[in-house]
């Protein structure tokens, strides 16, 4: 089978400094990625890669076997909450009706059919009741829900999360995860997480960047009693995580 | 209404009003894409234009609105390279733009246009011809944001998000800064260079904090500005003041008054 996000042998430079060096990675819809690293590792730049708001220096990307900004309508944003202007005067089913952008007609107003998929996801999500509220006046919690229901608003397929849980008290982020994890069953999940015993619960891929790539997978969360060292080496993830450690001998060796 | 006998005054209140509609629009635009700087750098740059046009003679607003359109051109590129020094660059123009202005009015044999109705407006001598540049530049920014609405606030919001939901955002933000560019140098001729910046801050930031959509806020600013136009404009009236300044100083005084009572209120 085809893998719907293939990343071949990339390497991104910003300006003169080498942010990724030569990676690879490929993912399909079913699962659940979380990407993880230190800050400065390249984790958002890799995410902007996958769709298309970054070109690579070297190597390609393809996303459903085409180039990522011309599958953009296929995938959804969920950026981080970093909400810059604080008063700006919108309410929050305006702001999911901005998932239905590119199915509306470009010179209307949005239809009442566009704002019934928008109220339906935010049900989803569990805002329903929240949908004439100023965007400010959430918590960072809610705020995020929203923008997932944004995001589900598009009817994409795949979503992409920039660290949505970073502004958010532990009870939150779980809660948040809980909800992508259920809709991991309909669209494929891939998301930064600065929490890595989150991450890892709820991940069924992982993939630790630091310049280099770390691929893991997690088929059943199963902890690790202790370090085992059958593969004669530890990588990050094991050795932040606990879990063992599966992945292809890298090159290098810690 | 003696005020309103005076043909200067009634073209002074057509003209405030049509400018009105324009700072409410633009305003709230240039406020919540966070472009109050580079509207400044426009503003004060246009100088340049007048001096041109002055120089090889065309009409004085014509060569500000074109070397305003030309300097927002550069702005909006530079913006798109996502340049970190865009603030220094923006200062330069704004420094070169006036500079250019004033060395080719003294290069200007005869008489020189008033630098001070540049400076501060001179909306009580408006002309017919003032007023039709005023009027098609309200009908171009109202066609503007009434058709690219949903696309205009999707980039306010979150401009990565609706780059990928198939917005043009470099087109939009081209076109947005060529429209404050022109909307910039029409305010101009009601308040002045100095005070412009006031009129299309002020009405919006008091409209954010109040409204819920950005249409809303675009109507309460606009109505907010002919509200700070007409009462400055009967203040300098009454007292024989400067009417550009009389009108900044009714929105400022609006401007504290709103701010201390939401922070006593908190």
């Amino acid at each position: 089978m085809k893998n719907d996000l293939e990343i071949k042998n990339v390497s991104f430079y910003y300006d003169n400094t080498l942010v990724l060096d030569d990676i690879s990675l490929s993912y399909n819809r079913f699962d659940f990625l979380s990407i993880i690293g230190p800050n400065g590792g390249g984790k958002s730049t890799l995410l902007k890669l996958m769709i298309g708001l970054l070109q690579p220096t070297q190597g390609s990307v393809l996303l459903f076997g085409d180039l990522p900004l011309h599958v953009s309508h296929r995938i959804a944003y969920v950026p981080q909450d970093t909400l810059a202007n604080k008063d700006f005067p919108i309410k929050v089913l305006d702001v999911v009706l901005m998932g239905r952008l590119c199915k509306s007609k470009a010179f209307s107003t949005y239809s009442q059919e566009d704002k019934r998929i928008a109220r339906s996801m935010l049900k989803k999500v569990g805002m329903e009741a929240y949908e004439h509220q100023k965007i400010h006046t959430l918590s960072g919690g809610q705020r995020q829900r929203v923008f997932v229901a944004r995001a589900l608003a598009s009817e994409a397929e795949i979503l992409f999360l920039d660290e949505p849980t970073a502004s958010i008290d532990t009870a939150g982020q779980i809660e948040i995860f809980k909800l992508l994890k259920t809709l991991n069953h309909e669209v494929g999940i891939v998301i930064i997480s600065h929490d890595i015993n989150v991450a890892l619960n709820y991940a069924t891929k992982v993939v630790h960047v630091n310049r280099t790539l770390y691929f893991h997978d997690v088929p059943n969360h199963e902890p690790m009693k202790f370090f085992d060292n059958t593969k004669e080496h530890f990588c990050p993830i094991e050795l932040i995580s606990a879990t063992r450690c599966n992945h292809i001998h890298p090159k290098e060796v810690l | 209404m003696d005020i309103l006998q005076f043909e200067f005054m009634q073209n002074a209140l057509i003209a405030s009003l049509i400018v009105s509609l324009i700072c409410g629009i633009i305003g709230t635009l240039i406020v919540i894409n966070r472009m109050v700087f580079i509207a400044g750098g426009i503003a004060h740059g246009s100088y340049g234009g007048i001096g041109l046009a002055l120089y090889f003679g065309i009409a004085p607003m014509l060569g500000a609105s074109l070397f305003a359109l030309f300097l927002g051109l550069i702005i909006a590129t530079i913006t798109h390279k996502n340049s970190t020094r865009l603030d220094s660059l923006i200062g330069v123009l704004w420094a070169f733009g006036m500079a250019l202005g004033i060395i080719m009015s003294d290069l200007t044999p005869g008489y020189n246009v008033d630098l001070m109705s540049y400076l501060f407006g001179a909306i009580l001598s408006v002309s017919h011809e003032d007023m039709f540049g005023m009027s098609a530049v309200l009908v171009l920014v109202l066609l503007f944001s009434v058709v690219f609405y949903k696309q205009l606030l999707a980039m306010s919001f979150d401009a990565q998000f609706a780059k990928l939901r198939g917005v043009n955002v470099t087109l939009l933000y081209f076109a947005l800064v060529a429209l404050v560019a022109l909307g910039v140098v029409i305010i101009i001729r009601a308040v002045g260079l100095i005070l412009v910046i006031a009129l299309l801050t002020i009405p919006p930031y008091i409209a954010e904090k109040l409204t819920h959509s950005m249409a809303a806020m675009m109507a309460l600013a606009s109505l907010l500005s002919a509200l700070f136009c007409s009462v400055g404009l009967w203040i300098s009236y009454a007292f024989d003041v400067s009417s550009g300044a009389s009108i900044i100083l009714v929105a400022t005084s609006t401007f504290f008054i709103q701010f201390c009572s939401t922070k006593l209120f908190k």
